[in-house]
């Protein structure tokens, strides 16, 4: 009897990785043609707290790049075929404001997954996220307060700022999907465990708008999905 | 009337009720109800000039205003009881039309009846979809104000500091603040802190002119603006010394609050708000 729970057990570890393997991935680089607008140094001198924080000044993120003509911080995701996600993760998002920045630039999450916002600056700020399908809000987090909760219910690029600090820009990409990506150092990025299926993949550059691919995952396989955006010299 | 016009007048009646959901818009105030049908030809008398034919603040005025008029589409208000990025109550929109807005060209239309401001209500929540898919948010509590003393006062301007309102306002609340001349709303468009000292026993807040409004407005935030909400992040013993400070710097208005700082000599002690401000030693102190 004891064997056979034995057995039952090994064989659901042999087979359960097994069974994830059964599904397909999209990867790519995301990149850019032209010449991207210059990213500006940022004068922090009306905040030291902040300004000390950097040795060299930071610079807008409006674009960047990397080498390779690599673009960053593009979301990728699974904009139609996706597995239907209602369900948000339960785990949270984390937007936070360190050095009178926001990292991640660009922070995706699902509709309804909790955000936490943290300030970890000795500077109040006020994070004010300029929804306009979603509801706008605007609230003040001085320093020391804890963690602000909220969440999104529908499907928006939200743009972030702080009204304190003018050059504190950032954006919330709210998604039907857990399924997305945001496109590191190198351009790259993957979008694991598709079950067979057709999809359509959309690539979002605050800047550039979107552009959007087809592609169908009939198993145990990578396909290979590259974006190329026309940067904007301005 | 026959059967086949009672008929007619029955699909009539369901095309205008289905096609125009905005039509069946209502208000509430008291015992009133307004309609949105009747606010529609007020509208068109009063408000179009400036907030245009479609409710989104394009009037043929709107090019020579400062502040722009609101844009009712977004459905996006100022002067709310209720917590920041929820809708206002009927109450609050009615109170706005007839307060009027300071320090921007939307008079106070307390000449007109409250039937046909109640009715305006009704017809302006027919411009956006979110008046009939989300309800608007419960009010906020506000606690018993406390007596006004200089305790109190005194408290209000170290939180003054350590919640950085200076950081727009200025530290005499002048709206002169370093981050004041980058202020823009949120179409944009360049704004300006609240100036506490312009203004005599005449000057107003936005959103109206007593104590309890003032509590309202940093609780709730000015929603459009870069006025944000502090309830998160105050206590409602904190947010009334905060009112009695801020009182203090309407340095021309006659207030109880202006009384008892003169009668204690006329200063805040050790943490006056014209003191330089240090806010990294006030943050590493209230860290936790």
């Amino acid at each position: 009897m004891r064997t056979k729970q034995l057995f039952l057990v090994a064989l659901a570890i042999m087979v359960s990785p097994a069974l994830l393997l059964a599904a397909g991935t999209v990867s790519g680089k995301v990149t850019y043609t032209g010449t991207p607008a210059k990213q500006k140094p940022i004068d922090m001198s009306k905040e030291p707290s902040c300004a000390k924080q950097h040795a060299t000044p930071i610079t807008t993120e409006t674009v960047v790049t990397g080498a390779n003509n690599a673009l960053e911080n593009v979301v990728v995701y699974i904009s139609a075929g996706g597995p239907d996600e209602l369900n948000a993760p339960a785990q949270a998002v984390t937007f936070t404001q360190k050095g009178c920045q926001y990292i991640p630039h660009v922070l995706a999450m699902h509709t309804g997954q909790e955000l936490k916002v943290v300030n970890d600056d000795q500077t109040s700020h006020n994070i004010h996220p300029l929804a306009k399908i979603n509801r706008e809000w605007n609230k003040s987090q001085p320093p020391g307060t804890p963690p602000l909760s909220e969440k999104f219910d529908k499907e928006e690029f939200v743009p972030v700022k702080c009204n304190v600090h003018p050059w504190m820009h950032g954006y919330f990409a709210v998604l039907k999907t857990s399924h997305y990506a945001i496109s590191g150092d190198n351009g790259g990025f993957t979008l694991p465990n598709l079950p067979p299926g057709k999809y359509t993949i959309t690539a979002w550059q605050e800047g550039y708008g979107t552009q959007t691919q087809d592609v169908t995952i009939s198993g145990n396989e990578t396909k290979t999905v590259d974006f190329t955006f026309k940067a904007k010299p301005y | 009337m026959n059967a086949i016009s009672k008929r007619l007048v029955l699909i009539l009646g369901l095309a205008v009720s289905v096609g125009v959901p905005g039509f069946a818009q209502q208000a509430h105030v008291g015992n009133l109800t307004g309609h949105a049908a009747n606010g529609k030809k007020l509208y068109r008398r009063y408000c179009v000039g400036c907030h245009g034919p479609l409710g989104d603040g394009n009037g043929e005025n709107a090019q020579w205003i400062d502040p722009k008029p609101r844009d009712f589409t977004a459905a996006t208000f100022k002067c709310r009881s209720t917590p920041t990025g929820t809708l206002p109550t009927d109450q609050d929109l009615f109170d706005s039309v007839g307060r009027g807005f300071t320090n921007s060209n939307m008079p106070h239309w307390d000449a007109l009846t409250d039937r046909n401001r109640i009715d305006l209500v009704a017809f302006i929540k027919s411009f956006s979809p979110r008046w009939t898919t989300e309800k608007p948010g419960d009010p906020i509590a506000i606690p018993p104000e406390p007596a006004i003393t200089m305790q109190s006062i005194t408290h209000g301007a170290e939180l003054f500091q350590k919640m950085e309102c200076w950081k727009c306002h200025g530290q005499q609340g002048r709206g002169d603040g370093p981050s004041a001349s980058t202020l823009t709303d949120s179409k944009d468009n360049p704004i300006r802190p609240y100036n506490f000292a312009a203004g005599g026993d005449d000057s107003r807040f936005k959103c109206g002119v007593t104590n309890q409004d003032v509590y309202k407005i940093f609780i709730t935030g000015l929603d459009g603006t870069p006025m944000p909400s502090f309830a998160d992040v105050i206590q409602p013993n904190d947010a009334w010394d905060l009112v009695h400070f801020l009182r203090t710097l309407q340095t021309n208005r006659h207030s109880k609050e202006n009384d008892v700082l003169k009668a204690a000599g006329g200063k805040i002690p050790t943490k006056a708000p014209d003191a330089p401000a240090n806010p990294e030693n006030k943050g590493s102190g209230g860290g936790n």
